[in-house]
């Protein structure tokens, strides 16, 4: 009895300590500017107002910064997608020599540790005339997400049954027709999966934003101007936590969305780091 | 984590192929991951090496003309006691971070084994929650619950009857941003420790635990002789990947203090970033991210020998 009650406390303790700060961010967002700066804070949203939500949207480029983001994302998402679908079905499906060691490659190419890459990267982006563009964000990000999108694809592929391909060949596809007719469908959840945790990676990255976007301010993304949140906002933190509820949704939705298929195994790579 | 994805592969993994006749496919289908690696990935690297060989500042960033300088930045770099400071900073960060992370990820998982399947949900849903609450809204809620005058953790140590606390400027002292850092990395990391060891944990036979009951183990004794030893794999292999995380760790740090204030807060990558962006002095700053990369190596080794052991035992 008493184990079961302690055993509860812990739990509930365990609960309001990692929901708290985000419980915080979105009741900030929603509460009247009085109650925010009051001595004593409120801990429930009574009255709540959209007038932050309202400021956030107004502040300047926050449309622009918001389509960068999803740019930056998608385009990194899908590049990832194309090229690991390739790589994925070789080691998947195929033998051949080498193979070992190129996913041994995989491997260690995700474990890059970006953040020793930014003085290169920054360097070899104004020798090409990329620094300040979207161009060397989407192919960072591109290559962050590619080595994580190859190592869960392959295990979707490999979870399908090789006798299906072999199946339809005998039906008489040609081994594409295989590939699109009858695995492709069979894949799609996979693929989805993956790219938005890809997606989320993208979304979230905030060092290279950082660095290589310096003049073009217009160009900036969702984290960095965010990060700026003092010079847009002042000290206006009903305005920042609604910026930053807003940037943390799409995020949560697909976490939503993916609820079900939520495996340590599959997260783990991409949400860190 | 790439050991789970791993495993289903060995099940249907292809028979050895029916025909003999080398096929050039399988290399077409990699050479696009290849040669984008090849660009992207390994490209930087070899430019930082480089770099960390050249005299490369502001001028040589625009004009393009570095010359070669041997060693010479390792020797700089490695004869500074600040970077020796930072060096030791660095680990101690980790060690307090990783100890943390691994001790309550532990007891979170065990308290989520015992649990009945509503309040375990429930707290897998906020655990969840703050695994995908992203970097940045993270900081910047940290920013404002710390925040002096209104802040509502200053609120509630006054409520508690700590006086001092009273418009308290946790950012303006060294060790107390250090231990926001602390917090703040902990919080965010204890969700996927503690759910990855939770689905280890799970996998242990329930007899093992009764029988030990039976004999009168007490829960400490269950977890030394049972849990631990079976899982010791798994434990290394998330001890492996918390490590390199907390040592790379960049943006709660820059982002909340910059490495400040003074230096307090500025572990290796802070220090590379500082001394390339502020002091425009490209060639150390690659030096020193270059000594990281050298230090993570370590820790990465550790991880594939884990990995290794892991896909031996299961």
């Amino acid at each position: 009895m008493i184990g079961r009650i302690s055993r509860t406390t812990a739990a509930l303790i365990v609960f309001v300590l990692s929901v708290f700060p985000v419980y915080w961010m979105v009741l900030t967002a929603f509460k009247p500017t009085k109650d925010i700066q009051s001595a004593t804070p409120t801990f429930f949203p009574i009255p709540i107002t959209f007038d932050h939500f309202g400021t956030a949207i107004a502040a300047k480029g926050f449309f622009s910064f918001w389509r960068n983001s999803l740019l930056v994302a998608g385009g990194a998402v899908l590049l990832a997608l194309l090229v690991a679908l390739l790589a994925s079905f070789a080691i998947a499906r195929l033998q051949w020599k080498g193979r070992r060691a190129f996913v041994l490659m995989v491997f260690i190419a995700q474990m890059t540790p970006w953040e020793a890459l930014l003085i290169p990267i920054y360097v070899i982006a104004r020798d090409t005339g990329m620094l300040d563009t979207l161009w060397i964000l989407t192919l960072v990000y591109f290559m962050m997400t590619l080595p994580f999108t190859i190592v869960t694809l392959r295990g979707f592929l490999a979870a399908i049954p090789v006798d299906l391909e072999e199946a339809a060949q005998v039906d008489g596809c040609t081994r594409g027709q295989a590939f699109r007719k009858v695995v492709f469908p069979l894949l799609a959840p996979g693929l989805l999966a993956t790219s938005l945790f890809g997606f989320i990676t993208a979304w979230n990255e905030f060092a290279f934003a950082n660095v290589l976007i310096i003049k073009d301010q217009d160009d900036r993304t969702l984290p960095v101007w965010l990060s700026s949140f003092n010079n847009t906002f002042g000290t206006d933190w009903g305005a920042t936590m609604a910026a930053s509820t807003l940037f943390m949704l799409p995020v949560l939705l697909i976490f939503i969305v993916l609820q079900g298929r939520v495996t340590t195994g599959i997260v783990g790579g991409a949400v860190k780091g | 984590m790439t050991l789970l994805a791993e495993r289903p592969v060995r099940k249907t993994a292809p028979a050895p192929p029916k025909r003999r006749k080398f096929s050039v496919l399988p290399y077409l289908l990699i050479a696009p991951t290849l040669l984008t690696t090849a660009y992207l990935l390994f490209y930087p690297l070899v430019r930082n090496v480089v770099i960390s060989l050249q005299e490369f500042g502001l001028p040589q960033l625009v004009r393009g003309d570095a010359k070669f300088v041997g060693l010479a930045n390792y020797a700089k770099v490695l004869s500074d006691p600040e970077f020796w400071a930072v060096v030791k900073r660095t680990l101690w960060f980790t060690a307090i971070n990783v100890v943390l992370i691994m001790v309550l990820s532990t007891l979170v998982a065990l308290l989520l084994v015992r649990l009945g399947k509503g309040l375990r949900l429930l707290v897998m849903g906020g655990l969840v929650l703050t695994w995908a609450t992203p970097i940045i809204a993270a900081t910047t809620v940290f920013q404002w619950l710390f925040q002096s005058r209104l802040g509502v953790v200053n609120w509630a140590l006054v409520a508690l009857g700590f006086e001092e606390y009273r418009d308290y400027t946790w950012f303006a002292d060294g060790e107390a941003t250090f231990g926001i850092l602390v917090t703040l990395i902990v919080w965010q990391s204890i969700p996927f420790a503690a759910l990855s060891l939770y689905a280890a944990m799970i996998t242990v036979p329930q007899e093992l635990y009764e029988s030990a009951r039976i004999d009168g183990a007490g829960a400490w004794r269950v977890f030394t002789t049972i849990t631990f030893p079976m899982l010791r794999a798994m434990f290394g292999l998330i001890t492996c990947l918390e490590v390199i995380w907390v040592v790379k760790a960049f943006v709660q740090i820059w982002v909340i203090s910059q490495g400040g204030p003074g230096q307090a807060t500025t572990t290796l990558p802070v220090y590379a970033f500082q001394v390339a962006q502020s002091l425009q002095r490209y060639d150390l700053g690659a030096a020193v991210s270059m000594l990281m990369v050298v230090l993570l190596v370590l820790a990465l080794l550790a991880y594939f020998r884990q990995l290794y052991r892991q896909e031996q035992e299961t």
